[in-house]
């Protein structure tokens, strides 16, 4: 996993609560076997018209916005879906932070999954970050991960931001979740015995492998 | 020794916590992992790039769900015109094999939805954990497993490990008491829930359901509750288990028999919140008080009874909130203060995760029978899994249902969201069934209106969106 220190970039302001999954990524765009090449996707129904025209008005087909790399947005964002598929749209579009008062926490989870930070910060200051984002000259802000810290040339002091730690460790270096759990195999196998002592309905299922 | 008394959620947790990672970080183990097309290719990859298996191979299983037409079943993945929908299936059927994984396929008798196979095959128990890349996944809470969606790096965690990195959730304890009305049903009262809390109001807490109406509830009815969970936001839903669940579970294919039966029956009653549990917040709804439920927006909380109207913006004095209401309201194709009953619909689907079983079913059959399809208005019955099907076929809904203008499908998550053959035209306007209301969730510039099977059914014979209750 690529790590995340310190990125600066366009932060594109998204002044809408409850954005959803089907809406950061229309379900079309999940019949798909890859996580790459999502961005094409990303926003599909507020960035293109029917006819798959660009539509001007949406924040991402507007300079400096186009290459946004961070997202300013409002509450509850990610909700719905399950679907990796949107986090991966972000990615591939570029996008690999979002500022918000609040996230649905599956998606929240996702993001730390593909090197990616969601920062939730009180509603006055997103207004305050979205007020200076809105303006071209002062769209750039700069997420420093090692500071704990957002700073641009349109907010007058560094804002600070709280990250779990242990998720903040696996940003900064980029670890494998997967290889850390394995760390703790013994913990596992134990779990798995003492099931098979005292639920052992839990244990089995009696379904076997697919013969087809 | 005194111990703390505990929630159900509590309980549960606290038997699959593994190991404490450090910072409220724990590995919890995952009793059951349900797989489906669309979510874990990528998982698959993960997994032989690293060059891992499977650990657990029996108690995980697949089903091909969301991409597949609900018509040409015979056909099996040959008959799939979509081409990358064909591919997504494929490439289940390779993974499940190169991995050697259970499958129920295309053309087997357990196949269905993942939420609606699961507890049909018995896979689904108290006191279980169970995971799957879908956020209904919660829907399996109301066997009192505790039951959540997860994405596509956590499915391929858990196929490698197991376990999942998970922090406690805060609890939350919705009652619901009382009596529920003439031709209220749990999808009204789980979008009454929405309603009133709204559709963060649950984000980061694990919700038990509770209360006489809860109780009163058929095994359908909790599974309708708990399906709609995420739709408040909640990581899971859980309805503790009583003689019902035990009932429902016993003789299902994967469940335990004879004495291990027994000895799980006398856990499982353990499996409740004790008396003086703490939970982080209580909210209390009388069912009296609920009324068939229609949404009018494009967020499930966007809802109203049917005898209610849609919002006026300009009462509204948050400018972010009064521009979202107009948003929804422009989207949806409806006025400040329209009245929902009369609004005329060209698409009924009956089906989903949420309410395509058998008793969803006879519900909306009992309002169809004798009754015609509007002449304006397609719709669609699609059975949660072949044996809801088959089930459905021996009771004779099909013919029911056909004798009044619907269509009889196979099974599949179908028009609920649009990635097969069927889902809304831009600008077509469905009463709905299903759990979502997004913008262009049913199809790009679809219009969905979220209903009870009955609602739905009293929808397509009027030819609008209409009070049940007038039709019973």
């Amino acid at each position: 996993m690529t790590p995340f220190t310190r990125l600066t970039a366009v932060a594109a302001p998204l002044p809408i609560a409850n954005i959803d999954t089907d809406m950061i990524l229309p379900a079309a765009f999940l019949k798909t076997v890859s996580r790459r090449g999502l961005g094409a996707g990303l926003f599909h129904t507020a960035r293109y018209d029917y006819d798959k025209n660009e539509r001007p008005d949406f924040v991402l087909n507007q300079p400096p916005w186009r290459r946004a790399g961070i997202l300013v947005t409002l509450e509850n964002f990610g909700c719905g879906s399950s679907r990796e598929h949107a986090p991966w749209a972000l990615l591939d579009f570029g996008i690999r932070c979002i500022l918000a008062p609040s996230f649905a926490e599956i998606f929240y989870n996702n993001c730390f999954k593909n090197g990616m930070l969601p920062i939730k910060l009180d509603r006055a200051t997103i207004d305050h970050l979205m007020a200076a984002v809105s303006q071209p000259g002062t769209a750039e802000l700069t997420i420093d991960l090692e500071a704990n810290a957002i700073t641009a040339a349109g907010i007058s002091a560094p804002i600070s931001f709280a990250v779990d730690e242990l998720r903040r460790q696996r940003l900064l270096y980029g670890l494998d979740d997967i290889g850390n759990t394995l760390q703790h195999g013994a913990a596992i196998a134990a779990h798995e015995e003492r099931v098979r002592r005292e639920t052992p309905w839990l244990a089995q299922t009696g379904l076997e492998p697919w013969r087809g | 020794m005194m111990t703390r008394p505990r929630t159900l959620y509590e309980k549960i947790w606290d038997a699959h916590a593994v190991a404490h990672l450090g910072s409220g970080e724990w590995l919890l183990y995952v009793d059951r992992h349900l797989l489906y097309e669309v979510t874990s290719p990528q998982a698959f990859d993960g997994l032989r790039a690293s060059g891992s298996s499977v650990r657990r191979p029996e108690l995980t299983l697949a089903v091909a769900d969301h991409n597949v037409p609900t018509q040409h079943r015979a056909g099996g993945v040959a008959a799939i015109e979509d081409v990358d929908s064909r591919l997504q299936v494929e490439t289940l059927e390779r993974n499940v094999r190169d991995f050697g994984l259970p499958y129920a396929d295309l053309t087997s008798t357990r196949h269905g939805i993942v939420h609606v196979v699961g507890p049909e095959q018995g896979l689904t128990l108290p006191g279980a954990t169970i995971v799957c890349g879908d956020s209904h996944t919660s829907t399996h809470g109301a066997f009192a497993a505790l039951a959540f969606g997860i994405g596509t790096s956590e499915a391929e965690h858990v196929l490698a490990t197991q376990t999942l990195i998970q922090k406690p959730s805060r609890t939350m304890l919705i009652r619901v008491d009382g009596a529920l009305g003439n031709g209220v049903t749990a999808k009204d009262v789980i979008l009454a829930i929405i309603g009133k809390i709204g559709t963060a109001g649950a984000t980061g807490y694990v919700i038990e359901y509770a209360g006489d109406a809860i109780s009163a509830l058929d095994m359908a009815g909790r599974m309708t509750v708990c399906n709609m969970s995420i739709e408040a936001g909640a990581r899971a839903g859980l309805i503790a288990p009583d003689g019902k669940t035990f009932a429902w579970v016993a003789g299902r294919p994967c469940a335990p028999q004879g004495s291990m039966l027994e000895a799980a029956k006398a856990q499982w009653r353990t499996l409740r919140s004790d008396d003086g549990a703490v939970y982080d917040r209580t909210v209390a709804i009388s069912a009296s008080e609920i009324a068939p439920m229609v949404t009018w927006g494009t967020s499930p909380e966007a809802v109203t009874t049917i005898t209610g109207e849609t919002p006026d913006p300009g009462d509204e004095p948050d400018s972010a909130r009064r521009a979202q209401l107009q948003r929804m309201l422009t989207y949806m194709g409806l006025s400040p203060r329209q009245k929902l009953d009369g609004v005329p619909i060209d698409i009924v689907f009956i089906g989903s995760c949420t309410n395509s079983r058998i008793e969803d079913l006879r519900a909306a059959a009992a309002i169809a029978k004798g009754r015609q399809v509007a002449h304006s208005v397609r719709a669609l019955v699609v059975p949660g899994s072949a044996a809801v099907k088959a089930q459905g076929e021996q009771e004779g809904l099909h013919e029911v249902f056909r004798a009044a203008g619907f269509e009889w499908r196979d099974a599949g998550c179908s028009m609920c969201l649009g990635l097969n053959p069927d889902r809304l035209a831009p600008g077509q306007r469905c009463a709905s069934t299903s759990n979502r209301n997004f913008e262009g969730r049913q199809g790009p510039g679809g219009r969905t209106h979220l209903v009870s099977p009955a609602m739905a059914a009293a929808a397509a014979v009027r030819g609008c969106l209409t009070d049940v209750r007038t039709l019973a």
